[in-house]
């Protein structure tokens, strides 16, 4: 179970939101919605341990996420606005070095499985370069239909340059990953259609102050 | 650990060999830069034999520093570092997967072409033998040192001149030493003093840097 | 400075840039003082008092700056990597504040020394540079202090620029005394032994006395230099609260 408890965000000379709390069990989605620049991507950082916010604590199954950073790291799957493929090395090899830095098992079958998920098996072999903007994300993406053993995926904007079929895709793979007993966070500019024991939403637009005083 | 150090350094090799083109222009610097200073210095073999081990090393320096901007500047902009940050595995671990196939791109080159320059400069062979060993020697310790100056500077603007104000202080001891096995041998008083402090310098920057540039890392990531 | 007197006093008091800007600001001109008078009784000693040298005659007076401020460079850096080590761990903005504070006293003082031994040098030696141990040492030192400030100026974000800087800073630590010895022994296999003026036995004391006398002249006003310029970027970086505003208010009015 993850808990924020009066997260407070300083980029800068502004304050993005402060005293955000709530509380993420298993089966459960939380959508983090709010207007471009009010922090939603530092908020995503913030869980994933790589930003410390400036006040407030997030626990992990009740410890704090700081006092055993890699033991919080090995439950989380974070795919960011980034998509983290290395334009030189191939599909295949990017979701391989992906995996095994993950400590899961990397050999080519399940990659290609993985890959196949979202329909860009035939672009296995192919350098990433040369792939068109939705393909990369794709690609990405396919890091998530090998972590159904990992409890949290926390999900920058996941459904931007996919088509319809790779959306459907997405929504099967967060469904079947709830109902398992995951826990998935995201952003996104669209509703989400998909079923869960219980939806939050962070509106950061109601948690901002107002721009420190100049 | 071991294997997700084998995977990094697999990775970055990959991606090395891939990208030949950068790793060899930086050994053509290095070769251009040797060949200046004759150029700059006239062609008297004795000013030459004297300058050769100052000169070899100082260009090897400066080659290495070129090639830092390599180490983690690509990974950070296309969010494979923050990948790393993330993954399960002690990012010191990582961290020097990264720096030796660093190593293995950048210096290792420098090994083995600088006996071959040595000659340009009528360097005896024994000499020659000792400046590659003195280079075998420090170039580790400069991907070390030179890792933690790159983590630092991430992002930053004017990062390239910047790592090198950070790092050249940090390199004098290696040079220092490097060069004078090289003088010392020419000189006939032997370098083993030389590279026994090459060596300490190894053993401390392979334990101290990784973790300084881990956390430079974190820093650089917050 | 008001005190709850519920409160125990404790020097944690003055670990908020609140409360250290006032206390700074109250010891400064004390700093100051015993800094002018510490350096004008060590002037005195160095330029009156101590016997002419037998083999330098009067040009080795300037030491008394030479050797005091470099001195001076290396303890504050020293001091600047604690200070920056502290904000590090303990994650306190004071303290990195203070080491921020610190960096352009050491690197003036590190130029002092590179200058004043470039004085001394030429009616010595024959040259403005000599490249002796202390001066090539002291002239890395600078690079070191110069490296620390562009790092620190070249990062947007303050935090990360403390942060970044501290490292930097324990990393220089750590290899000073390596660089030192390095350049030492590079020293003297290239040129032989030099005449050091420094070296114990042979100093008379009048002319030990100045010389520490001066370094803790210097050392008082570095002290009221970092006290000063730490008041500026405590201004500057707390600019948003409303302590700042109230006292800029004051200042101006």
């Amino acid at each position: 179970m993850l808990e924020a408890r009066q997260l407070e965000c300083i980029r800068g000379e502004r304050r993005l939101f402060s005293g955000l709390s709530f509380r993420l069990g298993r089966g459960e989605l939380l959508r983090v919605a709010g207007a471009n620049g009010s922090g939603k991507t530092s908020l995503l950082r913030i869980m994933c341990g790589l930003v410390a916010p400036s006040a407030g604590e997030l626990l992990w199954e009740g410890r704090s996420i700081r006092a055993e950073r890699e033991e919080y790291s090995r439950n989380l799957v974070f795919i960011g606005h980034l998509n983290a493929l290395k334009d030189d090395l191939t599909a295949l090899e990017n979701l391989q070095v992906a995996a095994a830095l993950a400590g899961m098992p990397a050999d080519a079958a399940r990659m290609l499985a993985a890959l196949d998920c979202f329909g860009v098996a035939h672009c296995a072999e192919l350098p990433a370069k040369v792939l068109s903007q939705g393909q990369r994300r794709r690609a990405a993406l396919a890091r998530l239909a090998l972590s159904a053993a990992v409890p949290l995926w926390i999900l920058d904007e996941p459904f931007s340059a996919l088509d319809v079929a790779a959306v459907v895709e997405l929504e099967r793979l967060l469904a079947a990953h709830l109902a398992s007993g995951g826990m998935v966070v995201l952003t996104t500019h669209q509703e989400v259609q998909v079923v869960a024991q219980a939806v939050l939403r962070v509106d950061l637009d109601l948690h901002a102050a107002a721009l420190l005083a100049a | 650990m071991i294997r997700a150090l084998a995977w990094v350094l697999r990775r970055d090799l990959l991606l090395a060999f891939r990208r030949r083109g950068d790793v060899v222009n930086a050994l053509v610097f290095f070769v251009i830069v040797v060949s200046l200073f004759p150029l700059g210095v006239g062609p008297e073999p004795n000013q030459l034999r004297g300058m050769a081990p100052g000169v070899l090393w100082v260009a090897a320096l400066l080659a290495c520093m070129l090639s830092l901007a390599r180490l983690f500047a690509p990974d950070h902009q296309d969010g494979t570092l923050e990948q790393m940050l993330l993954a399960g595995e002690p990012l010191v671990v990582l961290v020097l997967g990264k720096v030796i196939s660093h190593w293995l791109v950048s210096g290792l080159p420098l090994v083995l072409i600088a006996p071959l320059l040595g000659l340009q400069f009528d360097l005896p062979g024994n000499a020659l033998a000792v400046l590659g060993v003195s280079l075998l020697l420090g170039t580790p310790v400069l991907s070390l040192i030179g890792a933690v100056g790159a983590a630092l500077t991430l992002g930053v603007r004017g990062s390239g001149v910047l790592v090198a104000l950070l790092v050249l202080p940090l390199f004098v001891p290696v040079l220092i030493f490097g060069a004078g096995a090289v003088g010392a041998t020419i000189a006939g008083t032997g370098a083993e003093a030389h590279f026994l402090l090459l060596g300490g310098f190894l053993a401390l920057s392979m334990v101290l840097a990784p973790w300084a540039c881990a956390a430079a890392l974190r820093i650089a990531m917050e | 400075m008001a005190m709850s007197k519920s409160r125990r006093f404790s020097l944690y008091y003055f670990s908020s840039p609140q409360s250290f800007y006032p206390l700074a600001g109250a010891l400064q001109p004390w700093f100051a003082a015993l800094a002018a008078l510490l350096c004008a009784v060590g002037l005195y000693i160095g330029f009156f008092v101590a016997p002419t040298d037998a083999t330098q005659g009067e040009v080795y007076r300037i030491i008394f700056i030479h050797v005091a401020a470099s001195w001076m460079s290396m303890f504050l850096y020293l001091v600047m990597g604690f200070w920056s080590g502290v904000g590090l761990v303990l994650n306190t903005r004071l303290s990195s504040m203070v080491a921020t504070a610190l960096a352009p006293t050491g690197a003036l003082f590190t130029f002092l020394a590179l200058w004043t031994g470039s004085f001394w040098g030429k009616p010595t030696w024959g040259t403005w540079w000599a490249w002796d141990a202390r001066m090539t040492s002291e002239l890395i030192l600078l690079f070191l202090y110069i490296g620390f400030m562009a790092l620190q100026s070249a990062i947007d974000d303050q935090r990360r620029a403390d942060k970044a800087g501290a490292v930097l800073a324990l990393v220089g630590t750590i290899n000073i005394p390596i660089i030192y010895f390095s350049v030492k022994w590079w020293s003297t296999l290239h040129q032989g032994a030099s005449v050091s003026l420094t070296s114990a036995p042979t100093m008379a004391k009048t002319m030990l006395l100045g010389m520490l006398i001066m370094a803790l002249g210097f050392w008082m006003y570095s002290i009221a230099a970092t006290l000063a310029r730490v008041r500026c970027v405590i201004l500057e970086r707390e600019r948003h609260t409303d302590w700042v505003e109230a006292e800029i208010g004051r200042q101006t009015t």
